[in-house]
């Protein structure tokens, strides 16, 4: 057992960390109020390696651990955490599954980009009837012979209309329920495909998060990833990974929060003294410390054992769950510390305890991760 | 042409200082290490040089007298992009010793330039530069804050009280680093931080050399009264703030 993190990882942390800090952190709450897309700070997350920084380095990548990833993710997410959700999307949800099931030809024309951060990638599971439960899939891509046709439409896809590549479940044979559905790896701007208004969501609003509906598209034979059928596996198989992003994110908008709260707390007075000296103000701040430093030893375990090769279906599910609902806990408990100023955009408590209830609901609900752990303790 | 920038490895600039064996030495247990602002300032310049094709630099080393707690400072170093880093294995006991050390390992492999921060963040002594060039009986330019190169010849400009000296002059020199010589330092991109595994990391031996001070006590500074910043578009806000906790209104 060793908790020490190496040399590198400790360098990659900061790094995020001085990124966030110097470049996101200048306009954020700019950028959430009118719901400003951050491309500038995108392009930068991509000269930095961010975005495809879990890629091996043959395709462009990073060649990270993904305990490099959790570091990264908790760094960013402290402070905007509409970018992080795009670089978590675009490593753990369209490039991994691209590096793990693509065809060469697949990974030198689609991975590449995006693991340099010159394309972006969406990830298109969720329909208006079909989020977690995605054996439900309304969205057709019927196998014509020479290409698929595909028609439906999907929901709330982050980066749906900024991404230049998306990830695509559809489903091929529905009689075959779960195994007949397929996975494809498309341009964005195919004939057919059209992108719905902007989502004007609660928190992450700089995030741009659409519908995407596809008539009559025509998807090429060799656009599908992996084998016919194995798409229902691809997405799940995403999805774990992905849950360590959104846990990291979670992560990162409670620690944010907390280091506002305690900063806030050393310098607030009231009856005379610091408001942290008064019990109910520390204990609020202990409570919250455990909690966090507990959501980071989940985060780390699963990451952990990807790391190591190790199943992590499991641990990742926890690891979203706790750290979810500790960022819920913690950003309004940093909010009620900060008082009448944390109700205030510029204290920022506000928008990452707007942004944290996200973290309860998207890459599955906080029930659902509940389900996948019930069910793999009767596995 | 080859450039080498002298690294101090110092406390992150947000630690809180303690002093350990009667107040002779700073406390570093949970300190972490950074390479000092002003020398970082330098290196990026050194590496934005380097990166010019219009320019013949094709080499940039760094260099630090300090004992194997330097060498994450030091790999971040190479990450920015340093193509080699060499470490003088011994405590930085002070200036005249760390300028001692620095100077030897010049003779003995000779670079166009050197650059060192004008200060430290750690001790502040603002002396190496200046040692250096003595020790190495060559120009001395200090408080540079532009450093080009137009068809060969060096441009330098110094920051002087109210304006600015411009100066060209030929290598070798050493340059003592002010802020401006470049914007910002550089965050180290995932593919620097994994070429900086390969890159090399030499621990040499030191000349035997004496230290001309010592330390005896260190002492804090008062504490200050901490800052709350107020944006300007809350100037109501700040009235409030100075009526209802300074209490000076």
């Amino acid at each position: 057992m060793n908790f020490e993190l190496t040399e590198e990882q400790e360098m990659i942390r900061d790094a995020a960390r001085d990124f966030a800090q110097r470049e996101l952190l200048p306009g954020v709450i700019e950028r959430d109020e009118n719901a400003i897309y951050p491309k500038e700070q995108v392009k930068r997350l991509g000269e930095l390696g961010f975005l495809g920084m879990l890629v091996g380095t043959e395709y462009d990548g990073g060649g990270m651990d993904t305990v490099s990833y959790v570091l990264a993710m908790e760094e960013i997410s402290k402070v905007d955490a509409s970018v992080s959700v795009i670089m978590s999307v675009n490593n753990s949800l369209v490039c991994w599954g691209v590096q793990k099931y693509g065809s060469e030809a697949q990974k030198e024309e689609f991975l590449k980009p995006m693991a340099r951060g010159d394309k972006i990638g969406a990830f298109l599971l969720s329909e208006p009837e079909a989020g977690s439960d995605a054996t439900s899939q309304r969205t057709t891509a019927v196998d014509m012979g020479d290409h698929y046709l595909v028609n439906g439409i999907k929901n709330w896809i982050t980066s749906g209309g900024t991404a230049s590549t998306y990830l695509l479940i559809a489903h091929t044979h529905p009689e075959k329920k779960h195994h007949g559905i397929n996975a494809f790896l498309i341009d964005s701007n195919l004939e057919g495909i059209s992108v719905g208004p902007h989502e004007n969501k609660m928190g992450m609003r700089a995030s741009d998060t659409h519908s995407v509906m596809f008539n009559n598209v025509k998807i090429p034979k060799e656009n599908r990833l992996g084998e016919d059928g194995q798409g229902f596996k691809i997405a799940m198989k995403s999805l774990e990974g992905g849950r360590i992003g959104i846990a990291s994110q979670a992560l990162g908008l409670a620690s944010g929060a907390y280091e506002l709260a305690l900063q806030y707390a050393q310098e607030r007075k009231t009856f005379g003294k610091e408001i942290i000296k008064h019990q109910a103000i520390a204990f609020k701040l202990a409570d919250m410390a455990v909690e966090i430093e507990a959501a980071r030893y989940f985060c780390l375990k699963a990451a952990w054992l990807k790391d190591q090769g190790k199943p992590y279906g499991q641990a990742s599910a926890m690891a979203k769950l706790y750290a979810a609902e500790t960022a819920m806990k913690v950003t309004t408990e940093a909010v009620q510390i900060h008082g009448g100023n944390g109700y205030v955009k510029e204290y920022h408590v506000e928008r990452l305890m707007r942004e944290a209830k996200l973290t309860q609901i998207y890459e599955g609900t906080s029930e659902i991760q509940k389900i996948v752990i019930s069910r793999g303790l009767l596995a | 042409m080859k450039i080498l920038v002298c690294i101090s490895n110092v406390p992150d600039t947000t630690t809180k200082i303690k002093f350990a064996n009667n107040n002779t030495q700073v406390d570093d247990a949970g300190v972490q290490w950074i390479i000092n602002p002003w020398d970082e300032l330098a290196l990026t310049r050194a590496i934005e040089l380097k990166e010019d094709s219009s320019n013949s630099f094709d080499e940039v080393c760094v260099v630090n007298v300090g004992l194997a707690k330097s060498d994450a400072t030091l790999r971040k170093a190479l990450a920015i992009g340093a193509d080699k880093a060499i470490r003088i294995d011994a405590e930085p006991l002070d200036a005249y010793f760390v300028a001692g050390q620095i100077a030897d390992y010049i003779k003995n492999n000779p670079f166009d330039i050197v650059l060192s921060g004008i200060e430290s963040s750690d001790y502040n002594g603002s002396s190496v530069g200046g040692m250096l060039s003595e020790f190495l009986d060559c120009p001395a330019i200090s408080s540079m804050t532009k450093l080009e190169v137009d068809n060969g010849e060096i441009i330098i400009h110094r920051a002087i009280p109210g304006g600015k000296q411009v100066l060209e002059l030929q290598a070798p020199f050493v340059g003592i680093v002010q802020k401006g010589i470049t914007n910002e330092p550089r965050i180290p991109a995932m593919r620097g931080i994994m070429m900086a595994r390969k890159k090399p990391l030499e621990v040499v031996s030191p000349v035997d050399l004496k230290a001309l001070s010592h330390i005896v006590e260190f002492e804090l500074p008062q504490a200050k009264a901490s800052c709350r910043m107020i944006s300007e578009e809350r100037l109501e806000a700040l009235v409030d703030l100075l009526k209802s906790e300074a209490k000076v209104l």
